[in-house]
């Protein structure tokens, strides 16, 4: 005989069993419609594979499991999917959920199952595989998805696994009618499960208040190595922890899962429906809900499918809707009130209570805590509820958590026993929420900075590759304008080199380069003008300083002096341009040589006729000699004569161009001396200093003007000179 | 006597350059790069980001409280954020400066995808990156990730962006406190003349 152990506190609560273990368990029935929600279990919400109208069987998938931590579900019975919608659910707060709405067809056909008589020829994988998408969750209430659960921990092993069929709340009875009638299935389910993890131990507790259920496994585990263990009948016995420590003498630490210290837990109907999903290939469509309270006429246990209305099931009890003050949902101590019976049972659902008021009185008005001590005695998990309470009153959540308020399970032992019937839970459950937001809230503001943070560093860094960029084009541009600042005298150097190669190569053809001294005599006689005009204006402010008498005579006449240096200095060279300018004649050897070709090749060709002439009369044998002779040589007459035309036309076509340009590039200059000279007036007598400064600026203009047309016209008198 | 003086003198002058060389060390090797009390305040801000404090995100606000800016600048964070300040500050709570806005319930910004014209505008103004989207294509907001700052809503060139209150949803929702007009149905002695 394995020992018990005990855990700290805990209260005895009326069971109040008895009224829903008198009749066996009962099939519900099939509903109008079923509605199933896409959440029933802890995790994700599972992905809807169906669309409305759609056929499906009994059993098959109509929603996939999302994510690692989520559960499958499947069509309780053969029907057509009416909507996908959100409805209200069985939930404290009386919201609304998706939901999936069937229409059963009446039919209750199977889909294809895929039964295995034998899991120990399968994988634990593949037997792992078969419980996740057979939609299996924990049944005591929990509702955590089962496949993650036996999924056998990396390093430390389960020495023992458990099966919890302690069902210490009052009023519910499904487990123990289960364990009654199935005990056979739900010890075949836990072999599965031990097959899984291999534990050294199986335990199934169970509380001592039900003879029966320890009657039935005590005979199903004979040949196994399954022990059954009786616990003292105490509320919260059934709790994992609490159950854990009975057994096993182990304390979960804080923050910690049974599977940490080397235990599991399970519940019966959970065993069960794992023993069904392998050997039956049956997912979880159904589950025994409990109905009991004074307003049901037949309390009992019921086979419901998932998804079936409240209102139908309680129906099938013979509910007094009139008499009905509250509908719970799960037991007295941990369950919820239901605003309406028009939600569906789910797979958590074990229990549902309709109380008369006289059954469950509205709880007694909160009178101020007299610090008696009597939660702390009936914690079973040894926490300072008091203290919990003045805290989640004061919103001094910090301080709560630090006096462990995550480990409070919410088993309502310390609500049951205040004095001043405070609803101590309630306060924890408010403290837990508004915990779990603010580090919800939390977490997002993390993210939210982080993602700034990462935005902000972005936006720096594409600055900072744009300066980057920009400073890497400025350098290269001021590198560009350097070597060009550099390099400019090399060029220069290096461009009059070849100049002076051209001219020495030009040099070496012709005697004379007369082409480059052309524009530097025009440059010359500019500058030469210039100077004058310069010198003339000096004499005049000279002269207008002296009538004045002004001090800046002494400066001007310096001035002055300069200038004529310059203006001679221009002139000579100028005078020193003038006879290298000279162009030499270019064409005209040419031309009198090739006269002189085509007058000896004409000779020569009079010179053939003659013989030609001679031979005809003589010597007829040479006569078709001399014809070819004088053939040829009237050839070379033409020949020459055409070189002799090409070489005079370009000389003459060239001074046909140039000559007639003279006058008109005269008859510009004078005008623009003119209207220099008009300017020049104008600005003398111009007051305004605006007009004044325009005029300046006109004056300037014509002088540049002037210059040019001057510039011009010595060159066109230079190349009509050198023809 | 002189020496035993001289030798006591000495003796402190010595400790002392010891430990005032330790404490140089110490300072020099150990400095705090940065103000801790801005890392603390920045963790209360609420992260939006919106700007409604006057400055340009939460972290330079935590910065100018930490240099002795009011605590009551942010609207986003409300009363909580206010106190939560205020308790690390050791200062006085004060209510929420009006000028910076009013506490408003959480919200989304949605982007009415049929009217967006793909300007990316509203891209360059979400401060944590949560508009998705190219230019002449579609944007969208991942809701997750946005903070309900509004900054997206002004430069919106054809206004299709809407601030959408967070509705409370089943998976969000938690127990409320109990109320204390349940607590003040009856007054102890009424209680105790119904049970004698």
């Amino acid at each position: 005989m394995r020992p018990v152990y005990a855990f700290h506190g805990g209260i005895h609560p009326p069971e109040n069993k008895q009224q829903s273990t008198s009749q066996p368990i009962r099939f519900a029935g099939l509903p109008q419609r079923l509605i199933i929600p896409l959440q029933q279990h802890a995790g994700a919400p599972a992905q809807p594979l169906v669309s409305p109208g759609q056929h499906v069987l009994k059993g098959e998938l109509i929603g996939e499991p999302q994510g690692k931590i989520s559960a499958a579900i499947h069509a309780p019975t053969s029907g057509t999917i009416d909507s996908i919608a959100l409805l209200p659910v069985a939930h404290p707060s009386g919201m609304s959920d998706w939901c999936i709405t069937l229409i059963p067809d009446g039919k209750d056909t199977w889909a294809p199952r895929h039964p295995v008589a034998d899991f120990r020829q399968l994988e634990r994988e593949e037997l792992l595989e078969r419980v996740r998408y057979a939609g299996i969750v924990g049944l005591g209430g929990g509702g955590f998805p089962t496949e993650i659960k036996l999924h056998p921990p990396l390093h430390d092993n389960v020495e023992t696994l458990i099966l919890n069929g302690a069902e210490c709340e009052p009023y519910i009875t499904a487990d123990d009618m289960l364990m009654r009638e199935r005990a056979e299935e739900i010890v075949r389910g836990m072999e599965i499960m031990a097959f899984i993890l291999r534990p050294q131990t199986c335990l199934i507790g169970i509380e001592d208040n039900k003879p029966e259920a320890i009657t039935a496994l005590r005979k199903a585990v004979e040949g196994t190595r399954i022990e059954v263990v009786v616990v003292p009948t105490k509320y919260p016995s059934g709790g994992e922890k609490q159950l854990v420590k009975l057994l096993t003498d182990i304390e979960i630490p804080h923050g910690h899962i049974p599977a940490d210290v080397g235990v599991m837990c399970q519940n019966v109907g959970t065993a069960l429906a794992v023993y069904r999903a392998i050997r039956h290939g049956e997912p979880l469509i159904s589950r025994i809900t409990t109905l009991t309270g004074d307003a049901l006429a037949e309390p009992g246990n019921f086979e419901t499918l998932i998804g079936t209305p409240v209102r139908y099931l309680l129906e099938q009890a013979g509910v007094d809707y009139g008499a009905t003050r509250r509908l719970i949902k799960g037991g007295p101590m941990m369950g919820f009130t239901l605003e309406t019976p028009d939600v569906p049972v789910v797979k958590t659902t074990n229990c549902l209570i309709a109380a008369t008021a006289e059954e469950f009185p509205d709880p007694a008005p909160e009178q101020p805590c007299i610090r008696c001590g009597q939660c702390a005695e009936a914690c079973p998990m040894d926490l300072l509820p008091q203290q919990l309470f003045w805290f989640a009153r004061a919103q001094e959540f910090d301080k709560a958590e630090h006096f462990n308020l995550f480990d409070c399970i919410e088993c309502g032992a310390c609500a049951y026993v205040c004095p001043s019937s405070i609803p101590l839970v309630q306060y924890y459950r408010y403290a837990k929420g508004e915990m779990r937001e603010q580090l919800a809230d939390t977490l997002k503001s993390d993210r939210a900075r982080q993602r700034f943070e990462a935005r902000q560093a972005r936006l720096e860094r594409e600055q900072a590759e744009k300066e980057a960029k920009r400073k890497a084009r400025a350098e290269a541009a001021a590198k560009a304008q350097a070597e060009k600042a550099s390099t400019p005298v090399d060029e220069r150097a290096a461009k009059a080199a070849a100049v002076q190669a051209a001219l020495a190569r030009k040099g070496m053809t012709t005697p004379e380069a007369p082409a480059p001294a052309l524009p530097d005599r025009a440059e010359l006689q500019a500058q030469l003008d210039k100077a004058q005009e310069k010198l003339a204006k000096m004499q005049q402010a000279l002269d207008d300083a002296r009538n004045s008498n002004s001090d800046q005579v002494e400066k001007l006449e310096r001035a002055v002096a300069k200038n004529q240096e310059r203006v001679l200095q221009a002139e000579q060279a100028l005078q020193a341009a003038k006879p290298a300018a000279t162009p030499a004649p270019e064409r005209q050897p040419d031309l009198t040589e090739l006269q002189a070709q085509l007058d000896k090749a004409r000779e020569k060709l009079a010179k053939m006729q003659q013989a030609l002439d001679d031979a005809r009369s003589n010597n007829p044998a040479q006569v078709e000699k001399l014809e070819r002779a004088v053939a040829k040589n009237q050839e070379r007459v033409a020949n020459a004569e055409a070189a002799l035309n090409i070489a005079q036309a370009p000389a003459a076509s060239a001074t046909a161009a140039e000559v007639p340009d003279l006058p008109t590039l005269r008859d510009q200059l004078d005008k623009a001396r003119n209207k220099l000279a008009i300017m020049e007036q104008a600005l003398a007598d111009a007051d305004a200093p605006e007009q004044v400064e325009k005029l300046q600026r006109a004056v300037a203009k014509n002088r540049e003007r002037v210059a040019l047309a001057e510039q011009a016209l010595e060159q066109a008198k230079s190349t009509a000179t050198s023809e | 006597m002189l020496t035993s003086v001289l030798i006591a003198v000495a003796v402190l002058l010595g400790l002392a350059a010891l430990f005032g060389g330790l404490l140089g060390y110490a300072a020099e090797r150990f400095r705090v790069e940065g103000n801790p009390i801005v890392e603390q305040i920045d963790a209360l801000l609420p992260q939006t980001q919106c700007g409604q404090c006057g400055y340009p995100g939460c972290r330079p606000y935590a910065e100018a409280i930490a240099s002795g800016d009011a605590i009551n600048k942010c609207p986003p964070g409300g009363e909580a954020t206010i106190h939560a300040l205020a308790d690390l500050l050791d200062v006085e709570p004060q209510p929420l400066d009006a000028e910076h806005g009013a506490a408003q319930a959480k919200r989304v910004a949605v982007i009415r995808e049929d009217e967006c014209i793909g300007c990316t505008k509203c891209i360059q103004a979400c401060p944590v990156d949560a508009i998705l989207g190219a230019a002449k294509h579609m944007h969208t907001v991942i809701e997750s990730e946005c903070t309900g700052c509004d900054l997206c809503v002004e430069p919106c060139p054809v206004d299709c962006i809407d601030m959408v209150e967070i509705q409370p949803d089943i998976r969000g929702w938690h127990w409320d406190k109990p109320t204390p007009a349940q607590r003040l149905q009856i007054i102890a002695s009424d209680r105790q003349g119904a049970t004698a």
